[in-house]
């Protein structure tokens, strides 16, 4: 206990390990023996290289279209993976869709978080009518499943005509909005366990205002759950667009999104099979990837809590 | 337990009328309506006696009132995209398809997942466990589009062992069920495996399994009369969510498949914007999702009487 009140506010709020080496050194370490994790993280880089390069690294422009060379199968000798229906060059088409996917992804956490730390922080912090009231607004969304909730807000947006950006603005901002529930009622959690833990009574006997208090010294500490869920997140976040896209609610034409590209080779599946089975191995990599990286990041941080 | 469980109803209806608001207010917030000129070209006193049947053009409150006051009675209204039936008519006709679906699918789910997940936790660390873990990995993070689209191309179009849609009970082939069943199935059925395993493995260490071994009684007894009736008990929690997921969230496989069920339904009554079908499957999807969790909460203290609700 005497320890605690004047420490960093990076230390463990478990400390169950050796006191000298830090929270982040001891999860970097046990997170560099997990194969699965490092392995998925390496992927994880190389797609965001090639969402951040998809300019430098594709062969053709994503929207370029060249009805001449339509339909090409892959290794075809123009096009390494072959072309779409109107003729567009399948494989820039799949890197431009690592950019859009992972963009989503991001995004949407980061939206999440924009809404929900807060909320989270003060619902946890000052309960009564406040908490009350957050609380109830969570259990809205939760009886609701994600992406329906999307797709509704979307359709709704779609009617009045507010969809910038080919609808990638539209499906962030929607799926943001549905998405900052766990994450506020997580933050909650956090605060209402931290809030009993002798340091804060501590910090609370020296006067420390509770906004204070909450950002200096609950919040830090319940840094690495926030870190695991945000993580965990974005797959979710990359899912529900591919959904919404799949079902034509997505993004809109020419910008590229592997759901989109899905839905379009049902149509041409039965003979152009690489329109849908090259999309589909991508998202299907993407989401194991970011989960083996989440559960990795979890194994790492919070050692007690495995599953 | 009274009081709780009052309590509790108490919460579920305020979530409901909660998310009826929303809902409500969402929809009209849209600028044009379903009788809006470009759609049917009326003149201006037809169209004010469409409004006026169907209420749209009283002001919003009482239009909300008077929607939620016909609701109570079991009236959800007249379906825009299918003017001589109504909401509840639709509902009727397409949802059984996909109750069908989703019960095949628990089932598969539970015989699979349970199967999968007592034989990895027996056969612990040999191939055969990691082939489990690895499908079930496969199962929880892969979207159902995604295995949906796989299967396709294997089992329809490389194979034709099935065809590619269609469902039985409205004049597709009996064999049409099984990819829609499989895809929708395997998710669930991959939570099961995992808890499974993981309680079955907790169990089997305990030491009350090690005095029913030392009373001589048989593995497969000692499995499946004592181990799995406790490894059971977290899995009530995890899979009671699944299941109006299941009977309700079946969008995706039902438009790949075909499946004329609610899913499909629903994403066309979006598409054509019809309030009284989105407003009804909305209500209809937060209130199973509601009940099912206070269900789970109660069973689970029906089959493990150490726990409290409070």
């Amino acid at each position: 206990m005497s320890t605690v009140v004047e420490t960093p506010p990076k230390i463990s709020a478990k400390p169950a390990e050796a006191p000298p080496s830090n929270l982040w050194r001891d999860a970097a370490r046990r997170f560099s023996k997990n194969k699965l994790a490092v392995g998925a993280l390496a992927v994880l880089v190389f797609l965001i290289l090639a969402a951040i390069f998809a300019d430098v690294i594709s062969p053709a422009p994503y929207d370029y279209s060249n009805l001449i060379e339509a339909n090409e199968f892959p290794n075809s000798p123009n096009h390494l993976l072959g072309t779409d229906s109107v003729g567009r060059d399948f494989l820039s088409r799949l890197i431009y869709g690592a950019r859009v996917s992972l963009t989503v992804g991001f995004s949407v956490q980061f939206i999440a978080l924009l809404i929900g730390l807060p909320l989270g922080i003060v619902a946890g912090m000052f309960g009564g009518w406040v908490d009350f009231m957050i609380m109830r607004g969570v259990e809205v969304l939760t009886a609701i499943p994600i992406w329906l909730f999307a797709l509704f807000l979307i359709s709704v947006w779609r009617a009045s005509d507010s969809a910038p950006g080919g609808g990638l603005v539209n499906v962030i901002v929607a799926i943001g909005l549905v998405s900052w529930v766990d994450i506020c009622r997580l933050t909650r959690a956090q605060l209402l366990t931290l809030r009993e833990k002798e340091f804060v009574l501590a910090a609370h006997a020296i006067g420390a205002k509770p906004l204070h208090i909450a950002l200096r010294h609950l919040l830090p500490n319940a840094l690495a759950p926030l870190i695991i869920a945000v993580t965990l997140g974005i797959p979710t976040a990359i899912f529900t667009e591919a959904g919404l896209s799949f079902l034509g609610f997505g993004i809109n034409d020419p910008l590229p999104s592997w759901g989109k590209m899905v839905a379009d080779s049902s149509s041409y599946i039965r003979v152009y099979w690489h329109l849908g089975l090259f999309p589909t191995l991508l998202i299907a990599v993407t989401m194991l990837t970011f989960s083996f990286v989440g559960d990795g990041l979890r194994d790492a941080l919070d050692p007690q809590l495995k599953t | 337990m009274a009081r709780y469980l009052i309590k509790r109803i108490f919460g579920l209806i305020v979530v409901l009328f909660l998310v009826s608001i929303l809902a409500f207010l969402l929809m009209h917030s849209v600028p044009g309506g379903p009788f809006d000129e470009e759609k049917s070209p009326l003149p201006p006193t037809a169209k004010a006696n469409i409004l006026a049947k169907y209420g749209l053009d009283k002001p919003l409150y009482e239009q909300y009132f008077l929607y939620m006051g016909n609701a109570l009675r079991g009236d959800f209204g007249i379906s825009f995209q299918s003017p001589t039936e109504s909401v509840v008519d639709l509902i009727a006709r397409t949802w059984p398809v996909s109750i069908q679906l989703g019960l095949m699918a628990i089932v598969f789910a539970f015989v699979i997942g349970l199967t999968a997940g007592i034989i990895s936790a027996i056969k612990q660390n040999t191939w055969i466990d990691y082939v489990v873990t690895f499908i079930s990995t496969l199962g929880i993070t892969v979207p159902s589009f995604v295995i949906a689209i796989w299967l396709l191309l294997v089992f329809s179009i490389q194979l034709g062992w099935v065809p590619t849609g269609g469902w039985p009970s409205t004049g597709g082939e009996w064999n049409s069920a099984i990819l829609p069943v499989i895809t929708l199935g395997l998710g669930p059925s991959a939570i099961v495996a995992r808890y499974t395993r993981s309680s079955m493995v907790e169990v089997i260490r305990s030491e009350y399994i090690r005095t029913a071994r030392a009373k001589g009684l048989s593995g497969k007894v000692v499995i499946m009369r004592h181990a799995l009736k406790n490894a059971l008990i977290p899995l009530i929690t995890i899979l009671a969510p699944q299941i109006p997921n299941l009977i309700t969230g079946t969008i995706f496989v039902e438009v790949i498949f075909r499946v004329p069920g609610l899913g499909k339904f629903f994403v066309s009554s979006i598409y054509l914007r019809d309030y009284p079908m989105i407003m009804a499957t909305m209500l209809l999807v937060a209130f199973l999702w509601s009940i099912t969790y206070l269900l789970s909460d109660i069973l689970y203290t029906v089959v493990d009487p150490r726990i409290r609700l409070s």
